[in-house]
């Protein structure tokens, strides 16, 4: 047993800058005689291992079943001609690429590429600038702030099907709110149509969206400026760096980490709503909010096609993957920085 | 710190998988088991009659039919939306209930399995019954479902409202436009129906549509057109609220009990909640027609009871027993009064109709009324969807009524 992989198993494996340089500074190298390996020490360590091993089982188990089993059957059904009866008979003939074709081949398809583009694109802006902003303001000392800000996360804490449907009645063309409190401050005469122009229900529902998401951006990104150190910013304040460039110098960068993670939860979240839509707007007036999420929904439970949902359900998961690995590659980052 | 993490992290992940799982497998576990050879003392049904006082009143009707069939009834009541989904997870589990209610445009979906019983198979008699309703429950040539009660939609009236205006109950299409112009005023609205992204939406379009000759099976013709140009300038003009594109019919009552709508296109099953408010006079016709000499032609709504394959005939003899319970005449007449809805058989309709003046129209309308099913069976949901479509572009004003019906018949 060497000195050099003793070394190696007690120092972190990856050469994390961070974690290197602690360790060197503290001077907390390891010392050959402690470590030193005895047979049964050797044993101990194995039966941890197995012990390790033993409970991830479980949870394996749990992936397989619950998130496995689902992904798999969702493909394979997608190339399978998969209707009702499939579920008494079990009966589904293989139909290859039919369902891919019909489903991007339909004039809806691009429809809801484009909806689903700009309904993420823009939650997620509304979501995060206005996430941030709130969550530098709560940074300040002042009375309330903690009652204030767990006011803000009631968008949060409430169900997805019960903030859809008040938003639905205070967005009302004649009855809402909204539109009564425009009217009545004088800047509108007739009521505003926001869930029944089409113009205007994809903007009313990113609006709607930005309203429930803004309580995890706060959170996240609160968390993350609280990690910033104080002393960088007094720091930065004796070379002059206040406001602005403080934000732009010391609180940008040091955030970056927690801004991926962010938004690329985000999107993958954002990508899949379905809940909001259908309780604003059932995906109209005429498609103009329809979204894959909402297309794949209405083929398979209202319209019995479950290969066509399963295949257009499939082309969401590509599209939500391409983000999770981002995700998977940024939070790596964040560890190690 | 590194390393540390390391270790930790399967264990937090195994604890949580341990939590998780028994959670999720109580969920699974739901199987009824059942042995052929016992006497059967118990059935099981499943419904969605879940509010009161529908719920209530299936149950009592249920209890009293188990009792006269010599079993207890184990009821299941699901919401309306998730019923389906329930259905179609207990088939492929051979889970299914003794006794099964589906909505009627429903049963095609569902017989279409082979899940279901046909009825004759158990000599249950289909006479009398209103020719819309056997329609509804038959699926290649057999008949698998038997509705008690049935329903449809009319055409609402505020009397006070009208009577102020001058305005009697229109009866053509040209009557409606006139009518519900006059009664707008302010922010009140002539009519109010539903055009929502659902099948809803559909189904309140259909009496126009029908009753001047439109065929869902190709929706771009002459007849359905002008359907729609009629639901297009009733929009247009202001008479109806655009909010139509996005209400559900609850929302449309809400208007009409408000008084922001003058008439409402709706059905009965509103009538208790319009009652709760005594100083709402109102009354009933007909949807009118284009051209007078029409008739009027109502979809058909209402719920079917079948008979699933569950593989054990001692059960499913009980189970048809109960079935025919309930279908009749005696249980229709009852159910029908207290839900508010019209009993199936035609033969009881006049009596039940001067006993339930209220509900004349309706009683008048089932017997012409049409399935939803009828010509396209397990076709309907995909054609349904192209109506619903093509109303929403249409009314937006996204396409001319034919331009928009010829768009959709082509997706």
């Amino acid at each position: 047993m060497s000195l050099t992989t003793d070394l190696s198993q007690t120092a972190p494996r990856s050469t994390g800058k961070a974690a290197g340089k602690a360790n060197r500074k503290h001077g907390r190298v390891a010392d050959p005689q402690t470590e030193a390996r005895t047979p049964r020490r050797r044993t101990r360590q194995r039966r941890e291992r197995i012990f390790q091993w033993l409970f991830l089982v479980p949870a394996v188990v749990y992936m397989a079943l619950f998130f496995g089993y689902p992904v798999v059957k969702n493909v394979v059904m997608s190339f399978q001609d998969y209707t009702t009866a499939t579920f008494f008979t079990g009966e589904a003939p293989w139909v290859g690429f039919a369902n891919y074709v019909t489903v991007l081949s339909s004039s809806l398809f691009s429809t809801s590429l484009l909806n689903t583009a700009l309904f993420t694109i823009g939650s997620i802006i509304g979501q995060f600038a206005i996430g941030l902003a709130l969550a530098i303001f709560f940074q300040r000392k002042f009375p309330l702030n903690g009652i204030l800000r767990s006011l803000l996360l009631l968008p949060w804490l409430l169900p997805l099907i019960v903030s859809s449907a008040v938003w639905r009645w205070i967005l009302d063309k004649d009855s809402g709110a909204l539109n009564r409190f425009l009217g009545d401050l004088g800047i509108i005469d007739t009521g505003i149509p926001w869930l029944t122009s089409t113009s205007l229900a994809l903007i009313a529902v990113v609006g709607v969206n930005i309203w429930i998401g803004i309580p995890f951006n706060l959170t996240i990104l609160y968390g993350g400026l609280q990690e910033i150190p104080d002393e960088l910013y007094e720091a930065g304040s004796l070379d002059g760096a206040t406001g602005w460039r403080a934000f732009r110098h010391i609180t940008w960068p040091m955030l970056r980490p927690v801004v991926s993670v962010v938004l690329v939860l985000g999107v993958v979240y954002t990508l899949k709503v379905l809940d909001i839509i259908l309780g604003l707007t059932n995906g109209g007036p005429a498609n103009s909010t329809q979204t894959i999420a909402t297309q794949s929904y209405d083929l398979s439970f209202h319209e019995f096609k479950f290969g066509e949902g399963a295949a257009l359900g499939n082309v969401l998961v590509i599209i939500s993957l391409v983000f999770a690995v981002l995700y998977l590659r940024a939070s790596r980052r964040a560890v190690d920085e | 710190m590194k390393s540390a993490q390391r270790t930790t992290r399967p264990l937090a992940l195994a604890v949580a998988a341990l939590v998780g799982l028994p959670l999720a497998l109580t969920a699974c576990g739901t199987s009824t088991a059942a042995s052929s050879s016992e006497a059967v003392t118990e059935i099981s049904v499943m419904d969605y009659y879940n509010n009161e006082p529908d719920k209530s009143f299936i149950g009592d009707a249920l209890t009293k039919c188990g009792t006269q069939a010599g079993v207890t009834i184990k009821r299941e009541t699901v919401p309306g939306k998730s019923l389906i989904s329930k259905v179609l997870q207990q088939s492929s589990s051979k889970t299914l209930p003794d006794v099964l209610m589906l909505d009627n445009p429903d049963l095609q979906q569902i017989a279409a399995t082979g899940a279901l019983a046909p009825l004759a198979d158990f000599k249950i008699s289909t006479d009398n019954f209103a020719e819309g309703v056997l329609s509804a429950g038959t699926y290649k040539d057999k008949v698998y479902g038997l509705a008690p009660t049935v329903n449809t939609i009319a055409l609402f009236y505020n009397k006070d409202i009208l009577d102020k205006a001058g305005v009697t109950p229109p009866t053509t299409w040209d009557d409606l436009k006139e009518a519900a112009a006059k009664l707008t005023a302010g922010d009140q609205y002539g009519l109010a129906f539903n055009a929502n992204p659902t099948y809803e939406g559909t189904w309140q379009f259909l009496p126009v549509m029908w009753s001047n000759g439109g065929d869902e099976k190709k929706i771009d013709t002459k007849e359905t057109e002008q359907a729609l140009q009629l639901w297009t300038d009733l929009v247009k003009s202001g008479s109806v609220s655009s909010s139509a594109l996005n209400w559900t019919q609850a929302d449309v009552k809400d208007q009409f009990m408000a008084g922001k709508a003058a008439m409402m296109v709706n059905g009965p099953w509103q009538i208790p909640a319009l009652d709760k408010q005594p100083t709402l006079q109102y009354g009933v016709v007909k949807i009118p027609v284009r051209e007078a000499g029409q008739t009027s032609v109502a979809p058909l709504g209402g719920e079917v009871w079948t008979v699933p394959q569950t593989g054990n005939k001692a059960r499913q003899a009980k189970a048809a027993e109960v079935v025919a319970c309930l279908n009749s005449d005696e249980n229709q007449m009852a159910m029908a009064k207290v839900r508010n809805t019209i009993p199936s058989k035609t033969t009881l309709a006049d009596k039940f109709a001067t006993e339930n003046p209220k509900l004349a129209t309706f009683t008048e309308l089932i017997k012409t009324a049409r399935a939803r099913t009828g010509q396209l069976g397990e076709g309907w949901p995909a054609q349904a969807t192209k109506i619903y479509t093509a109303i929403q572009t249409a009314l937006t004003g996204n396409a001319s009524p034919a331009d928009a019906l010829k768009r959709a018949q082509g997706q």
